[in-house]
């Protein structure tokens, strides 16, 4: 994005009077602002509707239909409704914190779209240090949550705060650690260039790099579902024991936010996720454009309708469990974070570093990721197997269209 | 380079103002009207009884603490997981395996120590508990 700075300004020439500094944050306002207005908050809002959609249909409900057709606008009109009601402190409340809470919250989530790529050079800016940088701005959003429910001074608040702080803060080690083996096979921690040492093709991808990456894959997966607060970890706003956790006290708009950011950290784990483990933009073939000279040079939009295709494939998968398995107890979740996860991530680096000083010596193991790939794809196949064998067995007649 | 760290700050920036700017339009629309019995604390109808503001169950404590130690130790490891490939590249690929060893296992015994000891279990079995059935 810098040389698109350097750009606008060296064919706009008026723009050379001004000083550079001013002219360069207006550019970055403006792109942070369409970030948040064009993705952000069209993707969390059209998000609330699709899972409410998604949760109707696995439930055998309808789910909202009645804003707009199939119900498209009932995220307008929820979002409308709640900006008209009351913005409410109760009286027992730490004030100034309870005010702050959903600035910290949001703002959190926000800053971790600095570095989520959208295409072949599509990046707000590819920091040096990208991965790394994620893992410390999305820790902010564990302050707001724990501020937001010490600060209700409410029971329910209270525990449901306590809970996601120790959550997020336990998975965490977990998701760092499932990190490092990508970042062993990349030698840098730039999200374009994790991206371009994997390849086009699915073999190709970190997932099915050796057998260590395969389980950090899932390891990464489960356990940034755990940070974002997602079913069947989200025992934080358990709504049949703690009303609705550290947000209980939070009505109208300063509520929504806490749901927006909720929504939008979807996004942010599937697109880390194709990012760290299924290949990102890389596609076998490519289609350049530069958007009529507006750009400094050509992208390559095959790559990014993959990267965003495989992205929101997976936020489908994120609300497909969430619909489907039940919630976990709370010393469950910390067993299988500290009981499974670590030692078992712990055992990835080491193998994987192991496999990099083996592969070295002998260039055969390369061929170990076809294999992988073919376990790999076993996975889906089973599910859609049991699928069409519950299909086949269930007596009751079976819509599949989702629109009615 | 400033340009792109100074990314960061915008976002920050452009997030915060985003979330007061909507709360400073919606308070020209929406109701603000007090009543003391609307004002107390929700739990569920119920009147509520002392503050939440109490002293927490220290296996939250416990669980920052190890956090903290892992989260010290995983930082560390970055640095070496990014320079590892250029050591295999000047084949000093064993003697970079056996250093992240050390450090990996010395920490790793520190996570069997917490385990042993009990810390990892959300519910600690008490001494008497701890004894087994014999005791009983």
């Amino acid at each position: 994005m810098e040389r698109l700075a350097d750009y606008i300004v060296y064919n706009l020439p008026f723009l050379q009077q001004i000083p550079r500094v001013i002219v360069d944050l207006i550019i970055m306002l403006f792109f942070a602002t369409c970030m948040l207005l064009f993705w952000v908050a069209l993707f969390a809002g059209i998000t609330s509707w699709v899972e409410r959609r998604v949760a109707g249909r696995i439930q055998s409900r309808i789910g909202p239909n009645r804003v707009g057709p199939q119900g498209f606008l009932q995220w307008i009109a929820d979002g409308l409704k709640c900006f008209l009601k009351e913005d409410f402190v109760p009286a027992a409340a730490d004030k100034k914190l309870f005010l702050l809470a959903p600035y910290i919250v949001f703002a959190g989530m926000f800053a971790v779209f600095v570095v989520v790529p959208f295409g072949d050079g599509l990046i707000i800016s590819n920091l040096n240090i990208g991965i790394f940088y994620v893992l410390a701005i999305s820790s902010l959003v564990v302050v707001g949550i724990l501020m937001s429910g010490w600060s209700s001074n409410n029971k329910w608040s209270l525990l449901g705060g306590m809970r996601s702080a120790a959550q997020i803060v336990s998975y965490e080690i977990p998701v760092s650690l499932a990190i490092l083996p990508v970042i062993l096979l990349t030698g840098s921690l730039g999200m374009q260039d994790i991206i371009r040492a994997q390849g086009p093709y699915p073999w190709q991808w970190f997932a099915f790099h050796n057998p260590f990456t395969f389980i950090a894959f899932f390891i990464f997966f489960i356990g940034a579902l755990a940070e974002g607060n997602r079913t069947p970890f989200d025992i934080p706003e358990a709504e049949s024991e703690l009303v609705a956790g550290y947000n209980t006290e939070y009505s109208g708009m300063r509520f929504v936010f806490f749901f927006f950011a909720e929504w939008a950290n979807l996004y942010i784990i599937a697109a880390l996720t194709v990012t760290l483990f299924l290949g990102g933009w890389n596609t076998p073939a490519h289609l350049y454009t530069n958007l009529f000279g507006l750009l400094h040079r050509s992208v390559d939009v095959a790559g990014t309708f993959v990267f965003i295709l495989k992205s929101l494939f997976l936020v489908f998968v994120i609300i497909w469990i969430r619909w489907t398995l039940p919630r976990l107890r709370v010393d469950q979740m910390m067993d299988v974070c500290w009981k499974y996860f670590v030692p078992f991530s712990f055992a990835n680096i080491v193998g994987t570093i192991i496999w990099m000083v083996l592969a070295d010596a002998a260039p055969v193991l390369g061929y170990v990721r076809y294999i992988l790939f073919v376990v790999g794809l076993m996975v889906p196949l089973a599910i859609a197997m049991k699928i069409t064998r519950n299909f086949r067995l269930a007596k009751s007649e079976i819509h599949l269209n989702p629109f009615i | 380079m400033y340009f792109q760290f100074a990314n960061v700050i915008v976002f920050l920036l452009v997030g915060m103002a985003f979330v007061g700017v909507v709360l400073f339009i919606g308070r020209l629309f929406r109701p603000s009207s007090y009543d003391s019995v609307k004002s107390t604390t929700y739990e569920c109808g119920e009147e509520p009884v002392g503050s939440a503001w109490i002293n927490y169950n220290s296996r939250f404590f416990l669980i920052a603490l190890i956090f903290l130690i892992f989260e010290v130790e995983v930082v560390f490891i970055f640095p070496v997981a990014v320079v590892f490939r250029n050591w295999i590249a000047q084949k000093l690929g064993m003697v970079a395996l056996v250093e992240i060893l050390v450090f990996v296992l010395i920490l790793f015994v520190g996570l069997i120590y917490a385990w042993a000891k009990g810390d990892l279990d959300w519910i600690k079995p008490t001494p008497s508990e701890a004894r087994g059935a014999k005791d009983v």
